[in-house]
């Protein structure tokens, strides 16, 4: 088997996640930046948090002989501060050359309020400028389908970015089809408490194609599981998939959406 | 697959499930005190399983979720709750 995990917070990992990861067929990561669990006390600590995805980090998995990527941001739960916002856009261009990034995420919404909308507006006015694909967040529980229809309308409204170098991550039944009738990319979260489980995530390969979808773990300092990828693609297996549809599901849907990106290379 | 193949594969971790939600909703009727809103929201998504079509699990996500389209001012706080208020009203 062979996998790439496109959505999976490394820095909160061990050595040991990418040990197995590795030896159950990863062929590379991707982290887009995200929440820490607690809110930076300026922009100085998201300085060094994208001097580690873009440096510290990829160092760390080449170890393990992994090619790392990243996607850079500032997170929709801490966009409502605008100032500090503001203050980390400023500071994401002098980042947007390293040899590690593919492009502007995990951007999105959070609760759903305008200053969160305002600063999507932003990242995604910041990608159009410097020519970057988009990673989008989409909110949680009760709050995933108006986020993912206000971020859809955000979207559709700048006509500077293709669609097809957008994905709208975490969906889940009732978003995946709105997501992919735009023409951007989907990504399942494979997550034990929330989120999609394996069965639920083949259910939506089923119903809605397989084209655009990929799966990811996004694995991070929460209950999450680095291995949930592989674990599906065995779902997947006993599901009656041949190894030939797993694997475009599991590898080749990423590989394509990622090698959008000409530094995207495994 | 064929569904008695499905049956084969599912059935007796759909099974647990469904007795954990019997369990949960014994368990909340011991408890003391008024629920609040959440309750009323997953029995009223709980409804969403008689439901005839094949788009059970849709259904119930769209249950629990806010149908409203304007962004609010502020942000209540970071984290979601899993139910809608309104719905329960």
């Amino acid at each position: 088997m062979r996998y790439i995990e496109p959505h999976g917070h490394m820095v909160s990992r061990t050595t040991d996640d990418y040990q197995a990861m590795v030896t159950s067929g990863c062929k590379a990561v991707c982290e887009p930046a995200f929440w820490a669990g607690f809110d930076r006390s300026g922009v100085q600590g998201f300085y060094d948090y994208f001097c580690q995805l873009t440096d510290f980090e990829p160092k760390r998995a080449a170890k393990f002989g992994l090619p790392h990527y990243s996607w850079l941001c500032i997170n929709p739960k801490e966009s409502e501060d605008v100032k500090l916002a503001e203050e980390v856009l400023a500071i994401i261009p002098e980042f947007l050359a390293r040899p590690n990034v593919l492009g502007i995420g995990e951007i999105g919404l959070n609760k759903n309020t305008r200053n969160e909308l305002k600063i999507l507006e932003r990242h995604v006015d910041l990608a159009a400028r410097h020519g970057q694909m988009i990673l989008v967040h989409t909110p949680h529980l009760e709050d995933k389908l108006k986020g993912t229809r206000l971020i859809l309308d955000v979207l559709k409204s700048d006509s500077r970015i293709a669609p097809e170098q957008i994905i709208i991550d975490h969906v889940e039944e009732h978003t995946a089809g709105i997501v992919l009738d735009t023409g951007m990319w989907a990504g399942m979260t494979l997550y034990p408490e929330s989120k999609c489980t394996p069965a639920r995530a083949i259910d939506i390969l089923e119903n809605y194609g397989a084209e655009r979808i990929w799966m990811n773990s996004a694995c991070d300092w929460g209950i999450s599981v680095p291995l949930a990828v592989p674990r599906t693609a065995l779902e997947m297996r006993k599901r009656g998939w041949t190894e030939e549809r797993t694997d475009a599901v599991v590898f080749g849907n990423p590989l394509r959406f990622m090698s959008q990106n000409p530094r995207f290379r495994i | 697959m064929t569904r008695n193949e499905l049956l084969d594969l599912y059935f007796m971790d759909a099974r647990a499930k469904l007795i954990d939600l019997a369990a949960f909703l014994d368990r909340v009727d011991r408890g003391t005190g008024d629920a609040d809103f959440r309750l009323a929201a997953f029995r009223s998504a709980l409804r969403e399983l008689n439901g005839g079509e094949s788009a059970r699990a849709r259904a119930v996500l769209v249950s629990l979720s806010d149908p409203t389209v304007e962004p609010i001012e502020k942000s209540p706080g970071k984290s979601a709750i899993g139910a809608w208020l309104g719905n329960a009203n």
